[in-house]
């Protein structure tokens, strides 16, 4: 019996948020006294592989099958079920990401499993329970939940788990095949286009998290943004009336209809701050709002916030972002 | 083409979110609901293929009587048939087991909802279903066409990108913004409705495999910190020093 943790790649490198479900599966793994293995599909260098060692994870199964470059769930599905099997695993942990919890949805149903998404916290194994803590009502509250089947499915939300890092320590790296058929990949996209970050951030990953609303007047002043996402390290974000404006693509929209983040960072520049876009928002750790209304709702739900025209306060947090040492 | 869509009854955004006895049930009390809005992507672009190529629409809602004024306001915004099957949704497990047994007895060409509830954000119910059904889920989808008469195209989100998945019929997709832009039901619809029939049904034996045990609020933030507008540059000195995210 171990613990199973599915790990995404992206350009040869596995994403932050499956170092995190690393970092978790290992601590569930030290807790149920067992090992913690990952399973990795797709374009990832094999050195990458090797160094999930540092998040405690003690062997990887790496299924190199080219067809896997592309998320195509039921080959995912497949690899996935066969690491399952071959671990005996009890416990299988994913990110909250749009393929990890589709992946794990469908292997709950295939084995049989219990499964949480939106995950914040280790379990608790009290008295033979399996009992993990789930955001609900888009960050207005957290249910607990107990797993009751044999085989628990637990997909962590992004940035709720820091990344261990056990320096040096290296994973063994092994190949595994599901012997996939072709009708595995019936449903293969036709077509993959990801956006151009120029170098930036992805917004469901990031760190530190600038948005912009309807106060920046129009989508030629949004360097004030990008210049200040930029000095930060931060990834860029919009309201949904800018997106629904145009000004911004849709894939930036944060809010209740948009994407959720929870970043350590959100600085909200001209968003007002209506309900529906604090739902997408209210689990970030820290939130600054810059509005030059005082009235504006989003300063009650702030931790610091600066009443001003966002022409003149943002310049000055450039200005000072740039001067701070890295 | 005959096209399922699920809905779910959930709190208003706008609702305080409360429980009661000892923290293990959510507290309905003064909140109104209303339908799941990812589901109203789903709908409204449900009755826009049937408005374009003919078919039906039926509403399948897994919920208690108290989400019929709901179930009704599909019927209205251009829904032909609905059905209720009868119980509490108490996990995903459950209510993906009603909705396919429901699919199994009649032939969809496709079965949409909404992403994910904005109750229980599960994100779950979708890929369940199409497993348990054994087609494709197409998951989270904010573009959907017709190809040809058996052939779908739709564009889904991934993170960074978006991919173009072809499929043919029968298939599940889940929708989100901006699939379709949601409708207002008018008066004629809201006087069809009452007519249109509302089957109920009761629920197959399915248990559920996540138990609520206990519900919980966030901590309560300490107040804002105001920083003078003149000296905004110190926000990030208190970034990085107090806050420490920087």
């Amino acid at each position: 019996m171990s613990v199973l943790v599915f790990v995404e790649g992206l350009n040869g490198e596995i994403k932050k948020s499956s170092l995190e479900a690393a970092s978790y599966g290992s601590q569930v793994a030290q807790q149920l006294g067992t090992t913690a293995t990952a399973v990795a599909i797709g374009e990832v260098h094999e050195e990458a592989l090797a160094k999930l060692g540092e998040q405690g994870i003690t062997k990887v199964l790496y299924d190199a099958d080219d067809r896997l470059k592309q998320f195509v769930a039921d080959a995912y599905v497949k690899v996935i079920a066969k690491a399952a099997q071959q671990e005996s695993a009890k416990v299988l942990v994913f990110s909250n990401s749009n393929i990890g919890a589709a992946v794990g949805s469908k292997l709950a149903v295939r084995l049989n499993g219990s499964l949480a998404t939106n995950v914040t916290t280790l379990p608790n194994t009290d008295g033979g329970s399996f009992i993990v803590t789930r955001g609900v009502f888009s960050g207005k509250a957290f249910a607990d939940v107990n797993l009751t089947s044999d085989v628990k499915i637990i997909a962590v939300k992004k940035n709720s788990f820091e990344v261990s890092e056990n320096g040096g320590a290296t994973a063994t790296v092994e190949k595994l095949s599901a012997d996939l058929a072709d009708a595995d990949f019936a449903a293969a996209p036709k077509e993959t286009v990801m956006q151009d970050t120029d170098g930036g951030i992805l917004l469901p990953e990031a760190e530190i998290v600038v948005s912009g609303g309807r106060g920046l007047k129009g989508p030629e002043n949004w360097h004030l943004v990008e210049d200040l996402a930029k000095a930060l390290g931060a990834a860029t974000a919009c309201s949904k009336p800018v997106s629904d404006l145009d000004w911004r693509p849709h894939h930036e929209h944060v809010g209740q209809t948009g994407i959720t983040v929870s970043p350590n960072l959100y600085i909200a520049i001209g968003i007002s701050g209506a309900i529906q876009h604090l739902a997408g928002v209210n689990s970030s750790k820290v939130i600054v709002v810059i509005n030059k209304d005082p009235e504006a709702p989003f300063f009650k739900a702030a931790d610091y916030g600066i009443v001003g025209d966002a022409f003149d306060v943002v310049p000055k947090l450039i200005e000072a972002a740039r001067a701070l040492d890295k | 083409m005959k096209i399922l869509v699920c809905i779910s009854n959930v709190p208003d955004t706008t609702s305080k979110i409360n429980f009661t006895g000892d923290n293990k049930e959510f507290d309905k009390n003064g909140v109104q609901f209303v339908i799941n809005p990812w589901d109203e992507y789903a709908l409204t672009r449900a009755i826009e293929l049937k408005e374009a190529k003919g078919g039906s629409v039926t509403v399948l809602n897994v919920g208690e009587a108290d989400a019929e004024p709901n179930i009704r306001k599909a019927l209205a915004i251009g829904a032909d048939d609905a059905i209720r099957v009868n119980a509490h949704p108490k996990d995903a497990f459950f209510v993906a087991q009603q909705i396919a047994a429901v699919a199994k007895e009649n032939n969809y060409d496709m079965i949409l909802m909404g992403k994910e509830s904005i109750d229980y954000n599960g994100f779950q119910v979708h890929n369940m279903v199409g497993e348990m059904l054994g087609i494709p889920s197409v998951t989270p989808a904010f573009k959907l066409d017709m190809v040809d008469d058996s052939t779908a195209r739709l564009e889904r989100e991934i993170e960074g990108g978006k991919e173009v998945v072809e499929v043919k019929l029968p298939f599940v997709a889940s929708a989100q913004q901006p699939m379709s832009e949601p409708r207002i039901p008018n008066m004629r619809g809201i006087m069809t409705a009452r007519t249109k029939p509302l089957a109920v049904r009761e629920p197959v034996g399915a248990e559920a495999k996540a138990e609520y045990v206990g519900f919980s609020k966030p901590e309560k933030k300490g107040g804002v910190k105001m920083i003078d507008a003149e000296n905004a540059g110190e926000l990030i000195k208190l970034l990085r020093n107090e806050a420490k995210v920087l």
